[in-house]
């Protein structure tokens, strides 16, 4: 049974990579300015699913403050992208 | 390496398994959504599977594994979930806000319109330019 979910843990990491990896294409590829960040937003809920994958691996609760933090950060930094291509400015 | 407890249950490793490669695979799917999609206004809807299912199941893993581990109830990625819920949708909203006011602002048309006659639907998304500009300056 160890040996299954470190299989699957493996395989749900590759998953994630993946799913990173394509973000960034579509970071890289995108037309338009609104699909970059929207690429963006995707990147980081996948960089806070990856900090979960890490947490489950090393059976450690460290990592769940790390997937805290870093849903927190990609919300506010997409806001801001968001309102700063609607308007120009952040904070007006 | 990976600690993994080596006398861990059956009861515990298969749904946790099951868990993972369900919100792994839903990830993944979400994320081709978002690569594959022609149009912005539908490649919105790619990542909202990843975020909602893909991370509620890499959450509903870590809670049940943490929680058979350690003996107590750890139910702290609610924390984490409660947040996701409350934030996507504003983040999605305001982005589509902008991907909408960006394509009006530049005269772009918009994908829904497209069956129209592209003559009228022309027409009409300038005259909405011109509704919408003073609106937004006046907010």
């Amino acid at each position: 049974m160890k040996l299954l979910l470190e299989i699957v843990l493996y395989f749900s990491q590759f998953c994630v990579v993946l799913a990173m990896l394509l973000c960034m294409l579509r970071l890289l590829k995108g037309p338009t300015a609104q699909d970059r960040v929207l690429a963006l937003d995707t990147l980081w809920i996948c960089a806070m699913l990856f900090a979960l994958l890490l947490g489950i691996s090393f059976a450690s609760l460290v990592y769940f403050e790390w997937a805290m933090l870093i849903a927190l950060t990609g919300f506010v930094s997409s806001v801001a992208l968001a309102k700063f291509l609607m308007r120009g400015e952040i904070i007006e | 390496m990976m600690q993994i407890p080596a006398d861990i249950s059956p009861w515990l490793a298969i749904p946790v398994a099951l868990l993972l490669i369900c919100g792994s695979i839903i990830t993944l799917v979400g994320t081709l959504g978002l690569l594959r999609l022609p149009h912005f206004y539908q490649r919105i809807h790619g990542p909202a599977i990843t975020i909602t299912f893909g991370a509620g199941s890499f959450l509903l893993a870590s809670m049940l594994y943490f929680t058979v581990l350690q003996q107590r109830l750890v139910i702290h990625e609610l924390l984490i979930s409660a947040f996701i819920m409350l934030t996507a949708p504003v983040t999605a909203m305001l982005l589509m806000r902008t991907a909408v006011y960006r394509d009006l602002r530049n005269g772009r048309q918009r994908p829904d319109t497209k069956p129209e006659p592209p003559a009228a639907s022309g027409q009409a998304t300038t005259a909405e330019v011109k509704q919408h500009r003073p609106d937004g300056e006046n907010a």
